[in-house]
């Protein structure tokens, strides 16, 4: 998926967009004898860090094929040498928890994912605060513009009492897909409410045609932020203060049942076992009329190759719920380790991967949805730019009105797979709120230890 | 005539012998026995990776015995392991005996049919995933083409067991099969023979004469299914991930859970534990098996 798009890009864009974000900063290092003078004045300088090298720890995704493959131009810009590593996401994170408990992790900066380790990060303290790189004017970049960065994404980068932990790279905030030829054949809207969604459902699931009104995940573990798309929707939370539970409310047993009406009753055959590649290929092929999933599936859905409904495809905010209309926000950054002794250079990568011109291209190669706004406006006005003008609207309210999908808590892979576990049998039948119950007195003692220890 | 070695030199020989033995001990005291008893050394504490283990004695021991899901996992396992091991038994056996009979193109056939235990289980699962989809799978297709209803294989809590045989019989039949056409070329052909000019029938000569003689080969193939789908994960992990629910979750599927995902490594050493206790009660009963199946 991200080969493609990078073969496609040509040299004029790149030259331009490399031009963009790192002109004035080359300006600035071009005369070697003014660099000395102007770093002894406290200017920002690039090559500050010169002949040093740090590790950096990858997850297996577009993002880091697309990191990894620029890494030459940080090298050259500050004279860094970059090691890199790229593990697939699971075992990327396995991989975090051990060589942190061993005290001597053998990488600088890593990736994470902020709706799975943020909490597990910050309890253990296993980041670096970055305030005073970023107040420090002769470690932050001049383009560092941290007003850029959106809201969604910096919410998960900062702690409460204000301590910036790492930068934020991509949003994934979940979007409603649908079928708009479905909908024009049925007479039916694009929904506004909950209410319509599950009606609007229920007139386009036609069993005979084989038709789902609505697919989205059924397997457990990955099914959970359908369900929390619902609930963030009907005004509910994850737990109070004190971090009691509060998934068996009355906010939770509404959403879950609307998640076991939209899947059980106007889903596919077998979709308590469907994770986003089997909802993807069934919408792929036009025979969903609607799918919730992450907004990274832009590409897919427009390639002649391997889609039956490009051209037809709408890109939906999740509709309003009966007290907001929220989006669910996943989203990864990256961070510097705590005993890294290279914390400088370190955090001179930080500030090159999240730079404009990386934002822009990630963008650019699809490879997923920036958390700077800049890069959107920026990305259009190239006519190599792929994705329609819904996509990037739809990503942008998207992300205004986004809240963290998951609970940020260190067990959150626990709580997937519990509340997993009750939505596929509700898919299955079982009841939501005895589910609910049994979820919630089954994970309050996971959380609980959790953060006693 | 060399004379006789003094005593003590002999008595100084195998001592030395013992010297030869000190580096596999320590090779296995390393791989196995060590890990093995500190994997029991840590189920007794309740331990979660990233915070400080507190010794709980027998507590998840005890955890374990009243968790309904764990139970389920040993059930799941039990009914995985006996269709893994009974159904390939079975057709391999039949397989054998048809290849082992003379016929044209004997020997590319015998070929083609051993091809599927050569593939990567990874790769077969992702395969049959995408088999198995109820809307767009080819085996509902074919079963449409039968005129038979369309199944939900692993997307259905009842068949999401049977489904996964599906692909260990496909997988494994043709191992199951080698061994016993090894043992059928074995075979003296004198008992047949004689049994023939008594008149016994062919069904007589399988039941009395050939099933008694490759019942050791039997064992031996039962032996090497028991022990993989007992500890069958790849596939199950590929393709259902223990689900829909926890519909085909063994005990593998759990303790990964609780290992790797959870980090609870002192609940997942008692798992750890247990499943060692299971599968050495099992291998008790399997060599008491394969004694009495002895050729005599």
């Amino acid at each position: 998926m991200a080969d493609r798009t990078h073969d496609d890009r040509p040299d004029a864009l790149r030259r331009r967009l490399l031009q963009a974000g790192t002109g004035a900063a080359a300006l600035g290092a071009l005369p070697g004898a003014s660099v000395l003078t102007a770093h002894a004045q406290g200017a920002f300088d690039w090559k500050r860090f010169k002949g040093q090298k740090i590790e950096i720890l990858l997850v297996k995704s577009p993002r880091g094929d697309l990191l990894s493959k620029y890494h030459k131009e940080f090298e050259d810009l500050t004279g860094i040498e970059v090691g890199s590593e790229m593990v697939p996401e699971q075992q990327q994170r396995q991989k975090a928890v051990i060589e942190f408990n061993s005290g001597n992790p053998s990488f600088d900066v890593i990736a994470l994912s902020y709706h799975v380790q943020k909490r597990q990060f910050a309890k253990n303290n296993w980041l670096t605060d970055l305030r005073p790189y970023i107040n420090d004017k002769s470690m932050a970049a001049p383009d560092l513009d941290f007003a850029d960065f959106a809201k969604g994404g910096l919410q998960y980068a900062v702690e409460a009492d204000g301590r910036v932990m790492s930068l934020p790279m991509n949003l994934d905030p979940w979007v409603v897909y649908w079928n708009k030829e479905l909908f024009a054949a049925k007479g039916v809207a694009y929904p506004k409410t909950f209410a319509e969604m599950i009606d609007a459902a229920a007139k386009l699931h036609d069993s005979a045609k084989g038709i789902a009104g609505f697919v989205g995940r059924g397997l457990k573990n990955a099914n959970v932020p359908v369900w929390t798309s619902f609930l963030l929707g009907y005004g509910g939370t994850f737990t109070d203060p004190k971090g009691k539970l509060l998934t068996d409310s009355t906010e939770a047993i509404e959403s879950a049942k609307m998640y076991q009406t939209l899947l059980g009753k106007y889903g596919p055959q077998g979709v308590a076992g469907f994770n986003w590649n089997e909802s993807q290929s069934l919408f792929l092929q036009g025979k969903a009329a609607m799918w919730l999933d992450g907004i990274g599936f832009a590409q897919p859905l427009e390639d002649p190759t391997k889609s039956r409904i490009v051209g037809k495809v709408g890109y939906g905010v999740v509709p309003a719920g009966p007290k907001a209309q929220v989006s669910a926000l996943f989203a990864d950054g990256e961070g510097i380790s705590p005993f890294s002794k290279k914390k400088g250079p370190a955090w001179f990568y930080l500030q090159w991967a999240s730079n404009k011109t990386n934002q822009t291209r990630m963008l650019q190669a699809a490879a997923g949805a920036p958390v700077r706004n800049s890069a959107y406006a920026a990305a259009q006005q190239s006519s190599d730019f792929k994705a329609p003008k819904e996509w990037v609207e739809c990503m942008l309210k998207s992300a205004s009105i986004a809240q963290p999908g998951l609970p940020i808590i260190s067990p959150v892979t626990e709580f997937r797979d519990v509340f997993g576990v009750a939505l596929t049998n509700m898919i299955n039948g079982a009841d939501p709120a005895t589910e609910l119950k049994r979820a919630t007195a089954e994970f309050q003692p996971v959380l609980d230890k959790s953060e006693k220890t | 005539m060399v004379a006789a070695p003094h005593p003590g030199f002999l008595a100084r020989r195998h001592r030395s012998y013992y010297l030869f033995v000190v580096p596999a001990l320590i090779v296995i005291g390393a791989v196995i026995i060590f890990p093995w008893l500190f994997t029991v050394w840590m189920s007794l504490f309740d331990w979660t990776i990233g915070s400080a283990a507190h010794f709980v004695g027998l507590a998840n021991y005890v955890g374990l015995a009243t968790n309904q899901r764990f139970i389920e996992s040993i059930v799941h396992t039990f009914y995985f392991t006996a269709l893994a091991v009974v159904v390939p038994l079975i057709l391999g056996l039949v397989a054998a005996l048809i290849f082992h009979r003379e016929f044209p193109f004997r020997g590319v056939l015998r070929g083609i049919f051993t091809m599927p235990m050569m593939a990567t289980p990874v790769a077969v699962a992702l395969v049959w995933t995408m088999m198995f989809h109820p809307q767009q799978g080819v085996l509902n297709y074919l079963l449409s083409l039968v005129g038979l209803p369309a199944s939900l294989w692993v997307y259905s809590p009842t068949w999401v067991i049977p489904s996964l045989v599906l692909v260990e019989i496909w997988h494994w039949t043709p191992l199951v099969m080698l061994i016993i056409l090894g043992g059928l070329a074995a075979l003296p052909t004198e008992p047949y023979e004689s049994a023939r000019l008594d008149g016994a029938t062919e069904w007589q000569l399988f039941r009395y004469i050939t099933l008694p003689l490759i019942a050791p080969f039997l064992v031996v193939a039962a032996v090497i299914r028991t022990i993989d789908a007992l500890k069958a994960f790849d596939t199950i992990y590929v393709i259902s991930q223990g689900g829909p629910g926890t519909a085909s979750e063994t005990i593998n599927l759990y303790l990964y859970l609780q290992a790797f995902a959870f980090y609870n490594v002192g609940n997942a050493s008692a798992v750890v534990v247990v499943f060692f206790a299971i599968i050495l009660a099992l291998a008790l009963l399997l060599l008491y098996v394969r004694q009495r199946a002895r050729w005599t």
